[in-house]
This record gives structure tokens, C-alpha cells and sequence, in this order.
């Protein structure tokens, strides 16, 4: 039997794993396709590639499908997100100056509590740069409600500037940046570079923020629907290996050479395992939640997560009355989530959309063939956003 | 002139950027700045306010590039730009020749198009260069190896140039390999085995 070609990109990172992993592995090929890579130098070119057409699928950052169906992306057809391939995974740090400031003020750096961090980031000088990959991004709709919750005013108190992470540390040490928010390894490596320290993980603010999703052209996957859901098939495959702690030495070998991250094993396997250089004088934290993969319902792609990142992004650059944010949730595919994972038994809950913020421990919930455990889901400040009808 | 633009290119290589210029300034009068410098770029691009912005689709900074093309909040407007996707097929080329273009809201597509012309065809002529270059090198290479093992096995067997090739070629077809595969295998066991 022939396979079926499918191109998809991808940026270098860790979270690009799933897609590495569902080629490397043969979950792509059992699916009967043939998976071909591409990686790209920018989020940018990546959407531009997608959009028009030279890949059928791509890694994406979660909040770019969600801009396409609120006219944020000029022009461009409309990309779905068909499943969330990874939660979490950023982290927030601050320029050695900065860093300075925080410890004269015997500031703890526990890489814990989000309000402390915050109190204390706030009361820095304003406005306070910060460095992060693309605009439209977790790392951007995290770090605006988490300062935004203590006074500070987006585009006046703190500016947010888009950086390629590998150019961090020298946008650092030229004075362009007072903080950076970033994925792994680059929040490590920023710090080793450019002598700053890393304040937080963003899943302080947000315990089960959607990072990642697998994106496609809306009218790709109404046009070729055997081929996205084998696709996906394939992918979660390759999400529920990567959960298995078991996995990560073996992992963090598949990404290292050169065709995929280019980067040592060591560094790719602590950025697995959680485990941050919080300074340059080499002091680690750990953090458990810090990039997750599959369980507790991570990758089933909510609407309430797509509706919450709407909301962000109409606040956030003040978006006519013409789009709508419960429109926007549906490019986050629930419905072709259940469609094509159910024959893998893939786990699924009875509702496509869910409280968010509300669950302090993992708890269970009902399912359509019985109950499945979701994660801890908490906001920084216990807030919590019901989505409504 | 009326039709004069100002046009940002962003490109580290001098040679390259100088193409682009030489290029575009047959299309007109234009106000041309070339930005080597990836430190402090979006602030350089806003205070040369352009009309156009042209940069290598593989640049990271292209990033950094596309933030200026969104508001950083509700009262605020886009530092200058918008990238101009009214002409989708436009878009198209330029992206498949390696060039983005960013073009501010409301220029008329006739003063655009001769500039984004021309800025593909120059891309264009880039890609074709560079894939020259590497099949050049490549052949280079592969002519080097051959080479070598001709002259291994007219050493060890004592047979003509001529019949060195031909042992080669013959052993390549038998195993549906190319030539100078052929060739590379019998050079690194070659110097495994010395």
C-alpha cells in the first residue's frame, strides 16, 4: 500500500516533539502516511507556509488559529487547531539589571509564587521590556493578565517585543530587553548567556495552559478528512509516548542531532524533565508541570480554551464587534477530536467545554464510555473562567 | 518624484543587499535603507517609517518584523504597518522566491508592483544562484572522490585509468548505486582499513 504524503512543519523546539516522534517512531507510517518534516526559521513563515498550502500541517503556537477566525491575520484563510499537542513549557526571566534590583530587595526567587513575583515585577521600572517569540502566543496572553492583574497597562507600564529566542541573550545584554518570556532551552540558555535569572514557569499562572496545537487549513481538513485524522491518530500516538516518564533519555536523543534541534542531549533532557538553571551561578529548580504531553485530558482541544484565548486576544488589541469570540472557539475541533480518536479509544469527555480554573487537584470526570481524570486546572490569582453558552 | 517610495530591506549579506538595491531603484526614485543590524531592528524599521519593507523569509527576525504589523494595545494603532495580503497570488510568488514583503494599508498595488516585481525576480535569481553554487560544490566533490579511488585501485590492481572507471561504473550498476557512492564506500574503507 502506497502512503499518503504529508508535509508538516515545525519550529525547533522541544514541543515539537510529537510530530518528530510520530515519524521517528513509524506511528505516522502505521497510520499510512508519510510524514515529511520541515522545519522553519520563524513563526511567521511557518503560518505563511500553511496558509498557503506548502504544508498541509504544522506545530503552531495555540492562539494562531484562534487570530485567523478574528480577522488578526490579514487576509489569510482560516487554520483549525485539530488537537493540542502540549501544555505549558515557558518560562519568565528577568536581564542581570533586573535580576539585581530583586535581590537587593531580598526578593526569594523560589520559581513559585506567581503573586510575590508579581508584586515584585511591578514594582520594577516601568515600562518594563520584555522579550518573547511572537505576539500572537501563550507566552503573550500570560504575561499581560498576570501583570495586568497588578496595575500594570499593556503598551504603557510593560512592552511587549518580539524576539527570535536564540537572539535573546544579546537583546539582553545590548539593553533592549528587561525580561524575557520564553520555551525551553532558551530560558536556560539566556541565563547562561546574558547573566539574567529565571523568575517563574508560566504554568504558575495558568497550571494547564494550552501551548502547542497541530494546525491545518480549515478547508485542508474538510478536503481531505481520512488524511487529518490519520494524522491525528499518528500524533496522539506520539503524545501519549512522550508522557511516559520512561521515555524522556530516549526522547531527548531523537531531538538532539542536527536535522531536528540541533542541540546536546543534556540540555534537551532537562528541559524534559523540568529541570531550569534559575541563574548563572548555576542554582536549579525543579518544576513537575512544566511541559506535559498527554494525560488528564491535555490533548483533547476544548472549547473553553479557545473561547478563553479569544477573549484574551479582543481585549488585547480591541477587536470590532464584527468578530466574535463564540464563533473563534470553534477552530479549536473538539468535534473532529471525537471523530477520529474515539475507534483508538482515545478518552472523551462528555462535554467539549469546561470551567477553567476550577480544579485544585486532579479530579474525575464523566466520559462517554465512563470517567477519565483531569489535571490540576488553576489560575495564579484562583480565578476562575466559565465560558457560558 | 510622485511615485517614489521608502523601502526598508533587511538583509545581513552587503553583496546580497546591494542586488536588491541595484534592483530596485530601476523601478524608480525610491528612498532605500538597508538594515544589517538584528539588535534594535523593530525600533530602527518604525523611525524610518517606509512605505514597504522586504526581508528574507528564512530571517528569524522576520518575527520581529511582523510585530510592527499588530496594535501592542486597543488605544494604540500598528506602529506603521499592515501586512498587505490584498493580493493573495502576490504573496504567493513572493513567499516560493524567499521574499516577504511588508506594505503599508492603502498604497495603491500599481505603485507597489513594479517594486515587489522586481524584488521577487532579484529573490528569485538568488535561490537559482545558490542551488547552482551547491550543485557546482557538489560536483566538485564528487569528481574529487572518484579520483581518488581510480587511483586506489589502479595502485592495488595495476590496471589503466580506463579500467579503474570501468570497474567502478560496472560496480555501480550491479548494486543500483551512483558512481561516486561507489567510489566514497571504497575511499572511507580504504582508510578504515589503513
Amino acid at each position: 500500500m502506497s502512503l499518503k504524503i504529508v508535509k508538516a512543519g515545525y519550529m525547533p523546539l522541544i514541543d515539537a516533539a510529537p510530530l518528530i516522534v510520530a515519524h521517528e517512531l513509524g506511528f505516522a507510517e502505521e497510520e499510512g502516511l508519510q510524514l515529511e518534516l520541515q522545519a522553519a526559521p520563524s513563526w511567521s513563515t511557518l503560518r505563511d507556509l500553511l496558509a498557503f498550502g506548502q504544508i498541509h500541517a504544522a506545530h503552531m503556537l495555540s492562539p494562531v488559529p484562534v487570530a485567523s477566525a478574528l480577522g488578526l491575520l490579514a487576509g489569510l484563510p482560516r487554520l483549525n487547531a485539530m488537537m493540542v499537542t502540549s501544555a505549558n513549557g515557558n518560562v519568565f526571566g528577568l536581564s542581570g539589571a533586573m535580576t539585581k534590583r530583586l535581590e537587593d530587595q531580598g526578593f526569594a526567587f523560589d520559581f513559585k509564587d506567581a503573586i510575590a513575583a508579581g508584586e515584585a515585577v511591578a514594582a520594577l521600572p516601568r515600562p518594563l521590556r520584555i522579550g518573547m517569540p511572537f505576539v500572537l502566543s501563550m507566552h503573550a496572553e500570560l504575561v499581560s493578565l498576570w501583570l495586568s492583574s497588578f496595575g500594570m497597562v499593556a503598551g504603557k507600564d510593560f512592552l511587549i517585543q518580539a524576539v527570535p529566542p536564540p537572539l535573546m541573550a544579546a537583546a539582553i545584554e545590548n539593553n533592549e530587553l528587561d525580561a524575557f518570556c520564553v520555551g525551553e532551552p532558551w530560558g536556560s540558555m539566556t541565563v547562561e548567556r546574558a547573566a539574567g535569572s529565571l523568575v517563574l514557569p508560566m504554568a504558575a499562572i495558568w497550571s494547564c495552559a494550552p501551548e502547542k496545537v497541530l494546525a491545518a487549513r480549515e478547508d485542508w481538513i474538510s478536503g481531505n478528512p481520512a488524511v487529518a485524522g490519520s494524522l491525528m491518530r499518528a500524533v496522539l500516538r506520539a503524545c501519549v509516548w512522550l508522557s511516559d516518564p520512561g521515555n524522556l533519555t530516549m526522547t531527548a536523543e531523537m531531538l538532539s542531532p542536527d536535522k531536528y534541534l540541533g542541540l546536546s542531549s543534556e540540555i534537551a533532557d532537562r528541559a524534559l524533565a523540568g529541570r531550569f538553571m534559575i541563574n548563572s551561578a548555576g542554582d536549579i529548580r525543579r518544576h513537575n508541570d512544566f511541559l506535559m504531553f498527554e494525560g488528564d485530558g491535555i490533548c483533547f482541544p476544548w472549547r473553553s480554551q479557545g473561547r478563553w484565548i479569544a477573549e484574551r486576544l479582543i481585549e488585547r488589541f480591541g477587536i470590532s464587534d464584527a468578530y466574535s469570540a463564540k464563533d473563534a472557539e470553534r477552530v479549536f475541533r473538539s468535534d473532529l477530536y471525537r471523530e477520529n480518536l474515539l475507534p483508538v479509544g482515545a478518552e472523551l469527555p462528555l462535554a467539549s467545554s469546561k470551567v477553567e480554573g476550577s480544579l485544585a487537584v486532579p479530579t474525575e470526570v464523566p466520559t462517554v464510555s465512563g470517567t477519565m481524570i483531569l489535571g490540576r486546572n488553576r489560575f495564579f490569582n484562583d480565578k476562575i473562567y466559565d465560558p457560558g453558552q | 518624484m510622485a511615485n517614489a517610495l521608502t523601502i526598508v530591506i533587511v538583509e545581513q549579506d552587503k553583496e546580497r543587499a546591494l542586488g536588491i538595491v541595484d534592483s530596485l531603484h530601476e523601478t524608480g526614485d525610491h528612498k532605500i535603507h538597508v538594515l544589517a543590524e538584528e539588535s534594535g531592528l523593530s525600533r530602527s524599521v518604525a523611525q524610518l517609517n517606509p512605505d514597504v519593507v522586504l526581508i528574507d523569509v528564512t530571517n528569524p527576525s522576520r518575527d520581529t518584523i511582523e510585530q510592527l504589523t499588530t496594535a501592542s494595545s486597543p488605544m494604540d494603532r500598528p506602529v506603521a504597518f499592515f501586512v498587505d495580503r490584498s493580493d493573495a497570488q502576490m504573496t504567493k510568488t513572493a513567499i516560493e522566491a524567499g521574499v516577504s514583503a511588508y506594505v503599508v494599508d492603502g498604497l495603491q498595488m500599481d505603485r507597489i508592483k513594479p517594486v515587489l516585481d522586481a524584488a521577487i525576480a532579484r529573490f528569485q535569481l538568488f535561490h537559482r544562484m545558490r542551488t547552482e553554487l551547491e550543485t557546482t560544490k557538489r560536483a566538485l566533490e564528487e569528481r574529487k572522490l572518484i579520483d581518488r579511488a581510480k587511483g586506489m585501485l589502479m595502485k592495488v590492481r595495476g590496471i589503466s585509468e580506463d579500467e579503474a572507471y570501468a570497474l567502478l561504473r560496472k560496480s555501480a550498476m550491479d548494486q543500483g548505486k551512483k558512481v561516486a557512492d561507489v567510489a566514497e564506500a571504497l575511499v572511507t574503507a580504504a582508510e578504515l582499513l589503513s
